[in-house]
This record gives structure tokens, C-alpha cells and sequence, in this order.
């Protein structure tokens, strides 16, 4: 039973890592007000959105699980407060954190209307922050975290992300910055 | 003639005759001259039929939108049904954002016991628990000054505005008030509903509320005594451009311009057109001068009296020229909230500083009225609006010069 | 603001608005989009350009829009409540 919770607990947050990284570029996707071919603006909106709820619930399972192993030792209060971890507390300090602003980013989405633009935004800049660190946690918590694979995937999804930075930074990001004079 | 407010106020020889309405009591009136000049206004005989006095009068507001004041009071939640009913607030504008305009400035100067008067009397009339005069740093010392000198004023606050083009607009004076920022505000009510702090508020000009002072003494009927039964009353006028001297002159309702032009000392011969209500207004060419100033005799040419703003153009300038600039002017005077606005005017200033220097593409006057088309009514004020009317009114105004520009040639003497 | 009406209205908040295009996608038969990104209500009257009128049959695509836009700049006020 307990090898089980710990291979979901590996698996979840596997998972959960891929659809954050998902997200994250369909994020930057979404800022750039761009559509893609057969999808509108709206919709990568939504999927955005929901890739990134759907992340959420595999960290609840990859959390939940690592709670209910033996060998794990997670406790509450892991969730809330970094390095107090027994194994590894450094690199499972780096998930709690990320754990921690993932909460914040997602309360502060889900109310926006009712929090107001500016707040959703400034906690929103932080999914910059939360990705990286994310992936060192898997990286140097996860049992396959040096595993070739996932080595292979770390460096790709590190490339895309950083190439989709760029991007952002760049004066063409916006669509309609080439009709616009004024920068606002 | 004159109707009675109540057998309190009764015709005296203080009741002002004639067009000299507003600076009766002299220049920087002290308080007990401006009392020697129309008596003392007694404040606590001031309610709710005031409204009803200056429905009577048909005073109009004259900040530029002229809305009929009545209306707007009349606008007010009323104390039936209110637990609390002494919310209102009342703001006395003396912003005066447009730079050709001095007549605010110069009757704070000289009669600003008259706007304190019809303040503390609009005040009144709604049950007012906040009172507010806004204006620039230049008004400032001489309203503290007014205010000291009497004892029923001192619960009004004076707050500065920047002088800028829309500090006077009126959601951005409840901000200002507010948050100290003055620029305006996305609104799905009117300020008479939901304003300052979310309280019933009335922004009023303040010459309106100069006006009302008079109106709060000596009646709606005195009002209507002069001007004409559809522009009723006296409005101040700034007169500037081709004329010895900018001067601020009160006029009654229903003047024509090229009256207001002679009494200014406008040479006719010199006078090309003249630019009616400021910088969002409409040009009226020298042969439809003998318009009347008024709602009703400005319709035919699409303008309106506004802020009682004249500039008169020298016929040796060319007005196209002049209007570039102030598109110009007023694109860099965007409050930057707003897309359309933001985007919009600095392309329309563009393109009619093309077509001032002589660009010779008949496409840039077709593309300077889509940009006026599409600009009106999109942003959180009139700013937008009043361009495009100014920019559209250029092109009308001055198509013959628009033409030659295009053939390579220009009408006018002074060459740019 | 827009004179009252018996319909639903769609309130742009143009301080906020910056022409993402979202709400055009969602609402093409009442709204276009100028050159800058920013909605044009598809009607004559220049005073219905803030607050766009939303016929019933629409309502629930609006709703849409003002759930999805990026900047909160949409919002559905009922009728008659218009200013």
C-alpha cells in the first residue's frame, strides 16, 4: 500500500510539473493577446485556466499521497513552511514554496473580479518564480530527479519556458504593439 | 415683475438692472462691499423651493455642458425615504481647464462672495452635508481670503486642481477631491446618484453658482429680466485671439457674436472666424456672425455657447495651422486612460499638421474623419467627443483653405 | 452614460479596457474591433458605444465576456438601471 502511495506521489507530481509548464506558456501565450490557428483568444484563455486547475488537483494527489507514506514522513505543516522537511528538507522546501504560491496564484485567480485587477496581476507576475522553482524541487527531490529522461525533459520544458520569456520581453509581443505609438 | 422668495427679499435698489449683474459689488470685492452691493443672503430661509426658483429662472449651466441647473438639483435623492439624509455634496468647479477661458479666474478674483453665496445656498437646498470649492493654485489664496472674511463659509473645504486640460471635468474633480488624482472615472451612474464617496453629488461651474447667489435673492423671473425667453439670464464670455486685449465680458443670453466682437474691439475686416466654445467647440466663418450666442441659435451650425469662449482668428492666419496645434494640444492632454483616446488624437493631430503644412494626399482629410468618427464616444469622457466635433468643424470651416493646401497653394499672408 | 433602456447592457470600462479581443471573438455580431484592438459596438448611435445594448438571445455570450476579460473591464448592467 505504501509503495503504491509513494509511486502516485512520484507520478502526481510528475504530472503536475508537465501541465504547470503547459500552463505556464499558454500564459504567455494568453498575455500576448495573440490567437493560434483554430483557437481563438478566448479559449486559450480557458484552457490556460484550466491546465492549470487541472495541476492543481494532481499536486493535491502528489501532497496527499506523500502525506499518507510512511517513508515520506510529509506533515501538515510541510505544506506551509519550507525546510522542516526530514528528507532532504532544502529541495523539499524549494516544493513547498512552490506549493505555497501556487496557492496564492490560484485563490487570487479564481476571485479576481472580486479582488480587483491590480492584486490578480502583482500575485500573478510571481508564476515566474513559482515554475523554477518547481522544477529544481523536482530536480533535486525527485527520486528520478537525475534520471536521464527527466533530465531530457527539464532541459526542454527550461528552453521553452525561457524561450517564451523572451518573447515576452520583446517589443513585438504584444499584437497590437505595431499599431500603437504611445507605449502604455 | 420681479418674483418674491419669500416677503423677506423685497425689490430693492440693490436688485442689479441691466447686463451688469455679477461684479455689481466691484472689483475684488471684499465681503461687506458685495453685501452693500446686493444685500446679505439669509441663508437659513433657503430650502428645497429654491429648486423650484431656478426652474423658473432657466439658468442653464455654464461650465461648458449646459444642462438646465433645476434639472440636475432636481436630480438629487430627496430627504423621502432616506434614513440619512444629509449625504449630498455640493462642488463649486472653478477649474477651468480650457486655456482660452479667464472667466472663472476673474470672477473669484473679484465677485467670489457671489459663488460662496450660491454654494452655501445650493447647500441648502439639498441638504448638502459637504461643500467643496475646487480651482487652481492661481484662485486658491483669494478664495481662503473670501471664505475668512464672512462667518457662515467656513465649513466649505477648498481643494487645489492641476491645471490641466480635464482637471474640470467632472468625475475627474471627484477624484481629485478623493484621491488627490485629477483625472475621470469610469461611471455607470450619474454623479447625482452615486459621486464623492459614493454620496448624491452636484458639480456645478462656478459661475452657475454665482448665479444661483443672485437667483437664491432675487428670483427666477428677475433672472429671465434679461436675454431672451430661450437663452434667459447673463453668462460671462472670454474674448481673446485678434482683439486688443483678452477680455472677460458678461453678456446677455442671446447675444450675437459679432456684437460681443465689437464691444471686444474686433476690427470686422480682420476677423476670419471665430472659434465658439473653446478648444472642444465650432468654428463660425465671418459671414455667420450675426449668429446668436445661445443653445438655440448655434444648433443650425452644431455648436453651442459652452464656456462662453471666443477666440477670434486674424484673417491673415491660417486656421488650419492654428487648429493643428490644438489638436495637438489636446492629444497631449489626453488623461492616457483610455485607448481610443490615447491612440486616436495624436494620429488626429498628425494628420491635420500634415494637412496644415501642405500635404498634398486628399486621402489625409478622408482619414482624419474616420479617426473623428471612430473615436466618439469611446472613453470614460467627452474628450474624445469635443475633438472630433473641433476636428470636423476644422475641416468644414476652413475647406477652402484645406483645398488650395492641396493644389500646393495657401490662402493666408503669415506662411509656416 | 447611456439613457436607460429594457435591455441588458454591457458597460465598457475603457480606463481598464486594452483591447485584447477577447469579448470580439465572443460577441461578433455586436462588437468589432478598430485598429488599436479596442471594441466598436456595431451600432449607428454614438452614445450606445459604452454601454452596448445586449439583446436577449446574446446575454449568455456576454456573460462569457465579462467573465473572461483580462483587464475586468466588462460589465452587465440590467435594464433600466443604466445612469
Amino acid at each position: 500500500m505504501t509503495d503504491a502511495m509513494w509511486a502516485f506521489g512520484r507520478v502526481s507530481g510528475i504530472v503536475a510539473l508537465v501541465l504547470l509548464t503547459i500552463s505556464v506558456l499558454l500564459g504567455i501565450l494568453t498575455r500576448s493577446g495573440r490567437p493560434l490557428p483554430g483557437l481563438p483568444r478566448f479559449s486559450i484563455s480557458l484552457i490556460h485556466r484550466n491546465i492549470a486547475l487541472l495541476a492543481s488537483v494532481f499536486l493535491v494527489f502528489h501532497v496527499g499521497s506523500l502525506m499518507l507514506d510512511s517513508y515520506a514522513k510529509l506533515k501538515v505543516v510541510d505544506i506551509l513552511i519550507p525546510f522542516l522537511g526530514a528528507y532532504k528538507p532544502f529541495w523539499q522546501g524549494l516544493g513547498t514554496v512552490a506549493v505555497d504560491l501556487l496557492i496564492a496564484i490560484i485563490i487570487t485567480s479564481l476571485f479576481r473580479k472580486r479582488l480587483g485587477a491590480r492584486l490578480f496581476k502583482a500575485i500573478h507576475w510571481l508564476t515566474y518564480a513559482m515554475w523554477p522553482i518547481a522544477l529544481f524541487h523536482s530536480i533535486g527531490n525527485g527520486t528520478n530527479g537525475l534520471s536521464g529522461w527527466f533530465i531530457a525533459f527539464s532541459v526542454v520544458s527550461a528552453g521553452a519556458v525561457l524561450a517564451a520569456v523572451i518573447w515576452r520581453a520583446s517589443s513585438r509581443f504584444i499584437e497590437t504593439a505595431h499599431t500603437r505609438g504611445v507605449v502604455r | 415683475m420681479t418674483q418674491l422668495l419669500d416677503e423677506g427679499m423685497a425689490v430693492t435698489a440693490r436688485t442689479p438692472q441691466g447686463t451688469n449683474r455679477l461684479f455689481v459689488a466691484g472689483e475684488r470685492a471684499h465681503y461687506n462691499a458685495h453685501v452693500a452691493a446686493y444685500g446679505a443672503l439669509d441663508l437659513s430661509r433657503i430650502g428645497p423651493e429654491l429648486i423650484a426658483e431656478l426652474d423658473r429662472s432657466g439658468l442653464t449651466g455654464r461650465g461648458g455642458a449646459g444642462f438646465a441647473v433645476a434639472r440636475k438639483f432636481g436630480a438629487m435623492p430627496t430627504r423621502r425615504g432616506r434614513m440619512w439624509p444629509a449625504s449630498a455634496v455640493v462642488i463649486a468647479n472653478g477649474a477651468e481647464g480650457e486655456p482660452r477661458s479667464l472667466k472663472d479666474e476673474a470672477l473669484l478674483r473679484n465677485a467670489p462672495h457671489l459663488v460662496i453665496d450660491g454654494l452655501l445656498a445650493a447647500g441648502a437646498a439639498v441638504n448638502a452635508a459637504r461643500l467643496y470649492i475646487y480651482t487652481t493654485a492661481a484662485s486658491l489664496e483669494t478664495v481662503k481670503r473670501a471664505i475668512g472674511e464672512r462667518r457662515d463659509a467656513h465649513r466649505i473645504h477648498v481643494v487645489e486642481a492641476p491645471d490641466t486640460f480635464i482637471s474640470g471635468e467632472a468625475s475627474a474633480v471627484v477624484n481629485a477631491i478623493t484621491t488627490g488624482t485629477a483625472l475621470p472615472t469610469d461611471r455607470t451612474q450619474r454623479l447625482t446618484t452615486s459621486g464623492l464617496k459614493q454620496r448624491p453629488t452636484l458639480v456645478h461651474n462656478v459661475e452657475t453658482l454665482a448665479h444661483v447667489g443672485l437667483i437664491a435673492r432675487f428670483g427666477g423671473d428677475w433672472f429671465r429680466g434679461v436675454g431672451s425667453s430661450r437663452d434667459p439670464g447673463t453668462r460671462l464670455v472670454t474674448v481673446s485671439g485678434a482683439v486688443p486685449r483678452d477680455r472677460v465680458l458678461e453678456v446677455a443670453g442671446d447675444t450675437r457674436i459679432i456684437d460681443i466682437l465689437a464691444a471686444s474691439g474686433a476690427a470686422d475686416s480682420h476677423i476670419s472666424a471665430v472659434l465658439v466654445g473653446g478648444y472642444h467647440g465650432t468654428w463660425i466663418t465671418r459671414d455667420h456672425l450675426g449668429a446668436n450666442l445661445s443653445n438655440a441659435g448655434l444648433a443650425a451650425y452644431g455648436g453651442s455657447p459652452g464656456a462662453g469662449i471666443l477666440y477670434v482668428l486674424d484673417v491673415n492666419k491660417c486656421g488650419l495651422r492654428f487648429s493643428a496645434e490644438v489638436v495637438r494640444y489636446l492629444a497631449n492632454e489626453s488623461a492616457q486612460q483610455c485607448g481610443p483616446c490615447m491612440f486616436g488624437l495624436p494620429e488626429m493631430a498628425t494628420l491635420l499638421e500634415r494637412i496644415a503644412s501642405g500635404d498634398r494626399d486628399p486621402a489625409v482629410a478622408r482619414e482624419l474623419r474616420n479617426l473623428s468618427e471612430t473615436v466618439v464616444g469611446r472613453g470614460s469622457c467627452h474628450h474624445p467627443n469635443g475633438t472630433s466635433r473641433f476636428a470636423i468643424s476644422t475641416l468644414a470651416a476652413f475647406a477652402a483653405d484645406a483645398q488650395a493646401h492641396l493644389q500646393g497653394r495657401c490662402l493666408r499672408v503669415e506662411r509656416h | 452614460m447611456a439613457t436607460p433602456t429594457n435591455r441588458y447592457q454591457l458597460h465598457i470600462d475603457w480606463t481598464k479596457c486594452d483591447g485584447r479581443g477577447l469579448c470580439t471573438e465572443l460577441l461578433p455580431g455586436l462588437l468589432d474591433r478598430d485598429k488599436w484592438g479596442f471594441p466598436v459596438a456595431k451600432t449607428d448611435d454614438v452614445n450606445r458605444r459604452s454601454d452596448v445594448q445586449v439583446p436577449g438571445s446574446l446575454l449568455d455570450a456576454a456573460t462569457d465576456a465579462v467573465e473572461l476579460c483580462p483587464l475586468i473591464a466588462l460589465r452587465l448592467l440590467p435594464p433600466a438601471s443604466a445612469s
